[in-house]
């Protein structure tokens, strides 16, 4: 049943990669989504399965082969409550996806690629997930890179979409990188890659220090793929590719393989706390950075991008703190409602032939209500309204923050109220205000299977919070905290929480009034004076430029690490490249091709040369004999 | 005492012949001068008791080869000035000396080997009998291949000579 | 007195103006020739060896020699044949098809 769940997408992948070309479009889009259904099928399977089962005998391991035997290394995949949750939402979202995918892509002529690729970065992150040795892991972990690669780039022929991919991979390169060596230095210090072996291990104090190095060097890595700073510059750009592909990289995939990873080796992060705090303060920054950043941006799927960064940022925050399940379970429903907003984006760009500037849009409520009742479920889910799931996630964290320290909370409330204000400004602009007069006669509702994932995913976040509800909103929801129970036996320990229960009350309802104000003031200036905008632009005129480019981030880069490397190649290439490579190559050409020109003059078709020299070698033998006679 | 007259009459005779055979102009005549050397290579043999080569030389070498020389070149017409007019090719010096060196050192090792001076009188030749008793049953098989090897020869004289 | 070593003599002296034949002439009906000769001159040496070891199997060597000069007349002088059919000439000289 496990490698069933691997099975089915790699087999989609395969048929569609391989035969894709020759068959007609309803299959092609039917395997596609068939293979990721039954791979969603056998994890819920095994899901109900483990329900029943007690909590002890919740896990499967399954080795298939030996692969390095010399370095101990197995193709063997774990299956515990962890996992099995990421493998229902990453088949289950990734489904979804692979739905509105049919309508959205219908008139894509490489229909076949698309899905095959989509099926591959399904098996990628299931490997990921299911991997029970770090070496399988980072296959997967590069698998989700190279398809990401692949799907950004998807368009290639428009180059800016292509610089966009390869943007996405070198970026992802860097963090790989640290993850590779940290991979060294694990197999150094412990002898093996295989991560229930790991968990098991009894680490020694003047470990601590090498431990303490690994730990960062795999959060590295996690920033690379879920985009923290100093390595999220890649995911605004990933922009470039299919919206459903943007919804995939960004709910079900790719980003959370960091939260992941760090949930599932957190028995190595429990024990160095530095990394703890570091992965802790990093996901803070990045929550308020990209949530500034996402203010005045215009295009629908940059804003939408930028939140999903500042989300990741407050996962981080969550097991960087310690709370694992708290992360996981933020992790679990941001997937429902960043997958619903990108969609239901996806509905308004398809429906608007392509526009994605919001300062274009505007007034769609009538003419799009689908699209607008889904849109708003998820823009509530993701500021946190009860009884969307957003609230009881974000809650949750900001509550277990309070618990460390203060401060976390403060800013994470700050974060909240900046995601309020960006979302609701973007609803606002696109939904509602002026109407602008172009192409507005061809709008269409999306087709029926987008709507059907809209509205499944409309559903997940309005209740997906369900599974997570905190214990002190028990007497009201009726509710025990489901999620937590589930995941509790694979985390060896947890976040303590130690202020007064009351408190929680309190920090509940003041977070909700704060961030319910917020929106009510955000949509009201933005409905009623939409040149507010323009007051501001001019009034905060350096602060604004400053935010619509992104802080000048990306130049910094380029200056900083791109134009050094460009400079650097330059000068090896005319040296090293150029001078000594190819002038030692071209020499030996040039040695070759004279002496093979020299010796070709031996050569000359004339027989008698040839006999002259049979007659000189007749001399050199007999010469040999006459050397016995002397 | 004949046998040593014999030697040198004839020994000089075949060396005479082979120089006319590479210094005449005319291939025809060098045909002639050709077989000449075979008819005093033929007595030679007959010198050192072996009269079944000394036939099987007049009737092949003289008879059947020279002939397909001549007939050979009365096929082909042979009158390019070139050949007439530069019997060698170039470069002669190096080839001179290189033939110097290889006689040289021919006579020199042949010299160098002790072989009786004598033929002594008691050394007798072969009969064709004896020859023929060894060939039949020693030789047999490569005298089998031989025939295969004749075979071969008059096919791909046809195909080579064939005109297309 | 005429010994062995006269005979060999003899034969290397044959066979060296076969060589000289090989290497200097122009035409390639009188290389063939020498060729021959140098034959020849072989079967000399093997004939006097053969007397000299009391052996009949230098008179065999002799005979297949023979058949193979034949047999190599026969294969060349076809070879020549076809060749002047495509080039008008016997000159060596002007015969370099082989060349690399």
């Amino acid at each position: 049943m496990l490698s069933a769940i691997l099975l089915f997408p790699l087999v989609g992948f395969l048929i569609n990669g391989l035969l894709g070309r020759r068959l007609p479009k309803i299959s092609i889009s039917s395997i596609g989504c068939t293979s990721v259904f039954l791979s969603f099928a056998s994890a819920f399977y095994l899901f109900i399965d483990f329900l029943q089962s007690p909590e002890g005998w919740r896990e499967i391991t399954i080795t298939l082969f030996q692969w390095i035997p010399l370095l101990g290394v197995d193709v063997s995949f774990k299956l515990d409550s962890l996992s099995l949750l990421l493998v229902l939402v990453i088949t289950g979202v990734s489904f979804l996806i692979h739905l509105y995918s049919v309508n959205y892509m219908e008139e894509d002529p490489s229909l076949a690629r698309y899905f095959s690729y989509l099926n591959l970065f399904t098996f990628a992150m299931l490997l990921l997930v299911l991997a029970n040795n770090l070496l399988l892991l980072f296959i997967g972990w590069e698998g989700v890179g190279l398809c990401s690669y692949l799907l950004i780039g998807f368009w290639f022929e428009d180059d800016e979409k292509a610089q966009a991919g390869k943007k996405a991979f070198l970026v992802n390169r860097i963090g790989d990188f640290a993850f590779l060596i940290a991979l060294f230095l694990i197999f150094t210090t412990f002898g093996t890659l295989n991560i229930s072996s790991l968990r098991v291990f009894e680490v020694s104090s003047n470990q601590l220090q090498t431990l303490t190095f690994i730990t960062l060097l795999l959060f590295i890595g996690a920033c690379g793929k879920s985009a923290q700073i100093p390595l999220y510059i890649w995911l605004p750009d990933a922009m470039a590719g299919p919206t459903p592909v943007s919804a995939l990289i960004h709910a079900a995939t790719m980003v959370t393989a960091g939260v992941y990873m760090i949930a599932r080796l957190h028995f190595w992060y429990l024990l160095t706390p530095f990394s703890m705090t570091v992965v802790a303060t990093v996901g803070i920054v990045t929550t308020l950075f990209s949530a500034s950043m996402a203010f005045f941006q215009n295009d629908i799927k940059k804003v939408l991008a930028y939140s999903t960064i500042s989300q990741l940022g407050t996962m981080f925050l969550a097991v960087g703190i310690g709370a694992f399940s708290a992360g996981i379970f933020h992790l679990v429903t941001h997937a429902f409602f960043k997958a619903l907003l990108f969609l239901a984006a996806g509905s308004v760009i398809h429906s608007l032939h392509g526009e994605q500037d919001i300062q274009k849009m505007g007034n769609l409520k009538s003419k799009l209500p689908l699209t607008h009742i889904v849109f708003l479920f998820g823009v509530l889910a993701i500021i946190g309204f009860p009884p969307f799931s957003g609230f009881f996630s974000k809650d949750e964290i900001l509550w277990l923050a309070f618990n460390k320290n203060a401060l976390f909370w403060i800013l994470g409330l700050l974060g909240a109220l900046m995601t309020t204000f960006y979302m609701v400004r973007l609803f606002t602009l696109v939904f509602y205000g002026h109407s602008q007069k172009q192409n507005k006669e061809h709008l269409h509702e999306a087709p029926p299977l987008m709507a059907l994932a809209l509205i499944l995913l409309a559903l997940l976040s309005l209740a997906g919070g369900f599974i997570g509800v905190p214990h002190s909103l028990y007497a009201f929801f009726k509710m025990d905290n489901f999620l937590e129970h589930f995941l509790n036996p694979v985390f060896i320990r947890q976040l303590e929480v130690t202020q007064e229960g009351f408190s929680e009350y309190g920090l509940m309802i003041l977070t909700l009034v704060l961030t319910l104000a917020t929106a009510i003031w955000t949509f009201l200036t933005f409905h009623k004076h939409q040149e507010w905008t323009e007051h501001l632009k001019i009034k905060f005129h350096k602060v604004h430029s400053f935010l619509v480019n992104k802080y000048y981030i990306d130049e910094l880069y380029t200056f900083l690490f791109v134009l050094p490397v460009k400079k650097g190649s330059e000068l090896l290439l005319r040296f090293l490249d150029k001078g000594t490579i190819d002038g030692s190559l071209h020499g030996l050409g040039k040695l070759t091709n004279l002496s093979g020109y020299r010796l070709s003059l031996l050569q000359n078709g004339n027989i008698q040369t040839y006999a002259l020299g049979l007659v000189i070698g007749a001399i050199g033998i007999l010469l040999y004999i006459w050397s016995y006679f002397v | 005492m004949w046998h040593n007259i014999i030697f040198w009459i004839l020994s000089i005779l075949c060396v005479g012949c082979a120089l006319g055979v590479v210094w005449q102009r005319n291939p025809v005549v060098s045909a002639v001068f050709l077989v000449g050397s075979f008819v005093a290579l033929a007595g030679l043999y007959l010198n050192l008791n072996a009269p079944f080569l000394a036939a099987i030389q007049i009737i092949i070498y003289a008879g059947a080869i020279m002939v397909l020389f001549v007939f050979v070149m009365m096929l082909l017409d042979l009158h390019h000035p070139l050949d007439l007019y530069f019997r060698f090719t170039k470069p002669k010096l190096p080839k001179y000396i290189v033939l110097g060196l290889f006689i040289w050192l021919l006579c020199t090792l042949i010299l160098a080997t002790a072989f009786p001076l004598a033929i002594p009188d008691k050394a007798q030749g072969f009969t064709v009998a004896q020859v023929a008793i060894l060939l039949f049953s020693k030789y047999a098989f490569p005298f089998e291949l031989t025939s295969l090897l004749l075979l071969i020869a008059l096919v791909g004289g046809v195909v080579l000579a064939k005109k297309k | 007195m005429v010994g062995y070593s006269h005979y060999l003599i003899l034969s290397a002296v044959l066979f060296t103006i076969g060589v000289f034949g090989v290497l200097l002439r122009r035409n390639l009906i009188i290389i063939f020739m020498s060729i021959e000769l140098m034959l020849n001159s072989v079967n000399l040496s093997l004939v006097a060896i053969s007397k000299f070891t009391q052996s009949a199997d230098g008179q065999i060597f002799v005979f297949f020699v023979i058949t193979v000069a034949a047999v190599e007349a026969a294969v060349g002088l076809a070879i020549i044949i076809s060749l002047f059919r495509h080039k008008q000439t016997t000159a060596i000289d002007e015969i370099n098809l082989m060349k690399g």
